[in-house]
């Protein structure tokens, strides 16, 4: 079968013979959304072959980047071809961004590809458009691709549900056990980077999240075929880079053979349909909020004569009625 | 606060009609001043672009594979090491040998005589110290939008 030139399929095509421009070209439609989007992503989700996707994650200035930049040095020495999909934030005012991440990526081999994005508005520490930018990655042949998030605090968890295998970066200096033990960021490692292992405090580092991982170990949280490793890192010498990839290998090894692959699959599969499903219904929400009968009662409640939870209802009440009577809620495109 | 902090409706980000620019910068070759770069940056970042800052030492097939692969609709170039009527040609050939019709604006220390020369090579426009940020955003959008 010959693709169209310039079609989908065409672009695929390319892409997966190594055509940057074909990759770079079918990402950005991806990135802008819409029906184009989804038919990127349905015809990468044919050819895809299920790649190792790995996400990093951590709080900014550990050296995500820097540890990615590493990392994916190795995998093509290696003879692997590994792509970066690094996420920045988008300003929430002008919606402009600097995407920064490529600085620290320079001396990487041109066989990587590497793809920086924008969040545009979406939090959570990814952008949007991930789930089916990683596809079109693994449909033309690279594996693994690394997810590198914005900087993250603690709750921006996204990249758990949206990778195989989470890769958290922190460096000395960002807080004590306390800090290592409480809900978020930290609860979503399969394997545990100290960055930046040259610095005083670095053992002390490693040793409140060894703490915290035997700690789960305790209350029979997380994976019990998978200790988290912890392990001290100098991404700027490139002092246990090895052992980074190895563990997350070893992780991808784990998961091929427990259970656990399936399990995360499955999460994975939840949470894009889930966030996929949010955004039709967020659509709908505001063309609903635009309709006549809903302005009436927006304005009723702008002057005292309906409680919000009334009006709550009685929009809901009418936005479900349309979604079972079968008219597309959400429209779609 | 005026409208412009309320966050953006239903798909978040601009829609299909309205993505945003996006743009390489980078600093070519051995030239280590980088204030410049740092706010234009800025400058279009605050303007809405996407910017893909490269940073130092960059060579023509890196910024290369940084365009194919960020699928970018403007390349500037800051430069300040007096290499601009080498490194500019040699920046448009090699887009040239890559097939890529990509705009390339060049902003630093370029003396008029060197301006028109470059213009005449090919590079979109040029860019000098004085240049305010609504010329700077004005002059990347006209570049851009012209294609």
């Amino acid at each position: 079968m010959i693709a169209r030139a310039g079609s989908v399929e065409d672009l695929l095509e390319r892409a997966a013979a190594g055509d940057r421009r074909a990759a770079g070209r079918l990402l950005t439609r991806v990135e802008r959304g819409g029906g184009d989007a989804e038919r990127i992503a349905e015809a990468a989700w044919v050819r895809a072959g299920g790649a190792h996707v790995v996400g990093v994650t951590g709080p900014p200035g550990a050296g995500k980047s820097t540890l990615v930049a590493d990392l994916v040095a190795a995998l093509a020495a290696g003879g692997a071809r590994p792509a970066v999909l690094a996420v920045d934030p988008s300003s929430a005012i002008t919606g402009g961004a600097i995407l920064g991440d490529r600085v620290r990526m320079a001396a990487v081999d041109a066989s990587v590809f590497v793809r920086s994005m924008a969040t545009r508005g979406h939090t959570g520490g990814l952008a949007l458009a991930v789930p089916g930018a990683v596809r079109v990655l693994d449909a033309a042949g690279y594996c693994p691709v690394l997810v590198e998030t914005v900087g993250a605090g603690q709750l921006e968890v996204d990249v758990s549900a949206a990778a195989d295998t989470t890769v958290v970066v922190t460096a000395p200096g960002l807080g004590d056990a306390v800090q290592a033990n409480k809900a978020g960021l930290f609860e979503v490692a399969d394997v545990f980077a100290v960055n930046k292992s040259d610095l005083d405090g670095a053992d002390h580092a490693r040793r409140d999240l060894e703490l915290m991982v035997d700690l789960s170990h305790v209350t029979g949280y997380g994976d019990p075929n998978w200790r988290p490793p912890v392990l001290t890192v100098s991404a700027a010498s490139g002092a246990g880079i090895d052992e980074v990839g190895e563990a997350v290998a070893a992780h991808r090894r784990h998961l091929a053979s427990s259970g656990s692959g399936v399990e995360r699959r499955r999460r994975r599969a939840r949470f894009e349909i889930a966030s996929k499903l949010r955004r039709r219904f967020d659509r709908a929400v505001a063309e609903c909020l635009d309709s006549e009968a809903a302005g009436a009662t927006v304005a009723a409640v702008a002057a005292g004569e309906m409680s919000p939870a009334a009006a709550t209802r009685l929009i809901a009440s009418e936005l479900l009625a349309g979604a079972s009577a079968g008219s597309s809620p959400a429209g779609g495109r | 606060m005026p409208e412009a902090a309320e966050p953006p409706l239903g798909d978040a980000g601009p829609g299909p009609d309205e993505p945003p620019i996006r743009a390489v910068l980078a600093k070519l070759g051995l030239d280590g001043h980088d204030r410049g770069i740092k706010v234009v940056a800025r400058m279009l970042r605050d303007a809405g672009m996407e910017v893909i800052y490269l940073g130092l030492r960059q060579t023509t097939d890196s910024i290369v594979a940084a365009v194919e692969q960020e699928d970018a609709d403007v390349i500037g170039l800051s430069m300040h090491n007096a290499g601009h009527l080498t490194l500019g040609p040699a920046m448009l050939a090699a887009l040239g040998e890559a097939g890529l019709d990509v705009p390339v604006v060049v902003g630093g220390i370029v003396p008029e005589p060197d301006r028109l020369e470059l213009e005449r090579a090919g590079v979109a426009a040029v860019l000098g110290p004085g240049a305010s940020t609504e010329e700077v955003v004005a002059t990347v959008r006209g570049v851009v939008l012209g294609r």
